[in-house]
């Protein structure tokens, strides 16, 4: 597969389980500063794109290149080296943790056995992590045991745990699912103001939201990409009109 | 100084604990307890190794293994073999039909020392051998399924199940093991004789030297940032591998870490008692350590000490009066500690400690001792220093909304 100028670049994509294919020829591509949505109905694919992209699930054919670089042959901890971070649908902190060691713990330096035991908290990685959990709202939280966030305030910290990473690819499954109409707001404005310098791809079913944040928007039905545009073209497609957003 | 204040001690709390079990096992076992008594409390401390392994690997890093006596069997056969070729000099074995092999090997009909035995009549590679035998068998182990993303339950069974196959082997193979006898007669290390009371004496301070050294390397590790992925990993293994670390290799490491720790009690054993046998090979000893690391509080480094000494007594003094009520009674025991004080006793005094150390702390004499204590230079400055970190540290406050 030749090269390309995009950040992200999914050709030809399937995963097949037993036959049934939940990705299946897909050909994606995102920009770099762009924030994309990704929505559809219930067993879309939506998940499984991102399982694909950060290595939980192997493809059974096709390419995804991040930066030109082949990400299907990578193993999981290597496709996060290479710049591509993840947010899980249910917020995956780590409870018995404070937020300050769970930002700790996520600062990408210190990542082998070596590394991990001899790692020094210097007073730039204490500055960072500050500025990280100011970034997402949690400025006030550092000692608190993480057990005890509300769903918001985890769902975060663990975007703030892939923030400190510096990713330039940032995949988030759900992000404001449990959270308040306050909580949704600010989510939104902080989106919009991380999208800058790497490419963010979300799922998402609130319209609302994804009205808020969308530059693009692609719909995904039965693994296969059913419209993409902006929201206004997405939200008129006959086609999307039927399957998932209703009359 | 602060480093080994903060990181090895583990801080005020930490150091406290050290500080009260150190005065129990170095000052006041030795000076009540007549040798007999005191032998056996260092036969104790020497499964304290194997607990002390389990809260790295259970405890921090939810990794249960039922196997530990594998390795704890490993370190102290290890030792008795070297035991054992010093204790078989050709004139003490001269009425053997080969003078100079063990008499295990004569009875069996060998003629020559196999040559897995030949490194054995070096002191010095011996103590290699105690070290970095397990440690190569844990890691064949740890690599092989942490590898292949093995774990839980399944590990556990994996683990009792190698711990059998290695006591079968070594029974079976009696002609080169010592059989189900293990390796007994065991007398001097170059000339020293291990059974004398001074020896005995020096071998329950070496023991319990080392078992505070191995308590130090093992707060070392869990004050650092990989104790703290240890635990990360423990809650949600897959957001640290998506975080960018291979977690197989943390798993290896810490497996191969509580193995070697547990050698050295194995070898520590062996000198102690004066012989090596299968029976604490198997799957009973192992699950005995994870007993005494549970009662302690796997969790808790200390604790799980003094877990070992307690249910070791209990044993000691039950299974003579009462041998066939002993297994319930441990049964019974182990289903209580998880019922009822998961953190074992370390979590109980963790919750009363305050009250008993106010009344204590109205004791005079101990008042001077702790105030002579905190007037030692670097461990006032730790503590100044402790105290200004959490006057800087942001306060907890409620959610707004």
């Amino acid at each position: 597969m030749s090269n390309t100028d995009f950040a992200l670049a999914i050709e030809d994509l399937t995963v097949s389980f037993d036959g049934f294919k939940a990705v299946d020829d897909l050909n994606l591509y995102v920009d770099k500063d762009e924030l994309r949505v990704v929505i559809g109905p219930n067993g879309a694919g939506k998940t499984t794109l991102l399982d694909l992209i950060c290595g939980k699930t192997k493809s059974t054919s096709g390419s995804i290149k991040f930066k030109n670089t082949e990400l299907t042959k990578l193993s999981e901890h290597e496709i996060v080296h290479a710049g591509v971070g993840r947010k899980f649908q249910t917020p995956s902190i780590y409870e018995n943790l404070s937020v300050y060691e769970n930002l700790e713990v996520s600062y990408p330096k210190g990542r082998g056995v070596l590394g991990s035991l001899m790692f020094v908290l210097t007073d730039e990685i204490d500055a960072r992590i500050k500025e990280i959990a100011n970034d997402v709202f949690l400025g006030d939280f550092l000692e608190m045991e993480s057990a005890l966030l509300s769903h918001g305030q985890k769902q975060w910290l663990e975007i703030g745990m892939l923030l400190i990473q510096d990713p330039e690819l940032l995949m988030l499954d759900e992000p404001v699912a449990g959270m308040s109409v306050n909580e949704r707001e600010q989510t939104a404005e902080l989106l919009n103001r991380i999208c800058t310098g790497r490419s963010v791809l979300v799922i998402e079913h609130d319209m609302d939201f994804v009205a808020k944040i969308a530059h693009k928007v692609t719909v995904l039905h039965q693994g296969k990409i059913l419209a993409e545009g902006d929201m206004q073209t997405v939200q008129n497609d006959p086609d999307v009109i039927e399957v998932y957003l209703g009359h | 100084m602060n480093f080994v204040y903060e990181r090895m001690l583990g801080g005020k709390n930490g150091a406290k604990g050290i500080i009260i079990l150190a005065l129990l096992i170095l000052v006041i076992l030795p000076l009540t307890l007549d040798l007999f008594r005191l032998n056996l409390v260092g036969k104790y401390l020497t499964y304290a190794f194997a607990a002390v392994s389990l809260v790295l690997l259970w405890g921090y890093g939810g990794i249960l293994s039922l196997g530990q006596g594998i390795f704890f069997g490993l370190g102290g056969y290890c030792m008795a073999m070297f035991l054992k070729l010093e204790a078989s000099d050709p004139i003490a074995t001269k009425i053997q039909s080969t003078p100079g092999i063990p008499d295990f090997m004569d009875w069996n009909q060998l003629t020559e020392l196999p040559w897995f035995w030949e490194p054995f009549n070096s002191f010095g590679l011996t103590i290699l051998a105690v070290l970095v035998i397990p440690t190569l068998f844990a890691l064949i182990i740890g690599f092989s399924m942490f590898k292949r993303r093995v774990g839980g339950v399944y590990f556990a069974i994996i683990t009792q199940i190698i711990a059998l196959i290695l006591t079968v082997l070594i029974v079976g193979q009696q002609g080169y093991t010592g059989g189900i006898n293990g390796i007994t007669d065991l007398k001097t290390i170059h000339g020293w004789d291990i059974r004398d009371d001074s020896s005995k004496y020096i071998l329950y301070f070496i023991n319990a030297f080392l078992l505070f050294g191995v308590i130090f390397l093992s707060r070392f590790i869990l004050t650092s940032k990989f104790g703290r992925l240890l635990l990360a990993m423990k809650d949600k293994e897959d957001r640290v591998r998506f975080s960018g670390y291979d977690v197989s290799n943390f798993k290896i490491f810490i497996f191969c870490v509580s193995a070697m720790i547990s050698a050295i009690g194995g070898a520590m054993f062996t000198l102690q008692v004066g012989f090596m046998s299968p029976s604490f090979v198997g799957i009973v000893p192992s699950i005995e350590m994870v007993i005494f690391a549970a009662v302690g509080g796997r969790m808790s480094l200390i604790g799980v000490v003094y877990g070992t000494l307690l249910v070791s007594f209990g044993k000691t003094i039950f299974s003579e009066t009462f041998p066939e009520l002993w297994l319930f009674l441990m049964g019974a025991l182990f289903i209580a500690v998880v019922m009822f004080f998961p953190n074992g006793i370390a979590g109980v005094w963790e919750k009363y400690n305050k009250k008993v150390f106010g009344f204590i702390a109205g004791v005079p004499l101990i008042n001077k001792i702790v105030s002579f204590i905190s007037g030692i230079p670097f461990i006032a400055k730790a503590k100044a220093k402790a105290l200004v970190n959490k006057k800087t540290t942001p306060k907890l406050e409620t959610p707004n909304e």
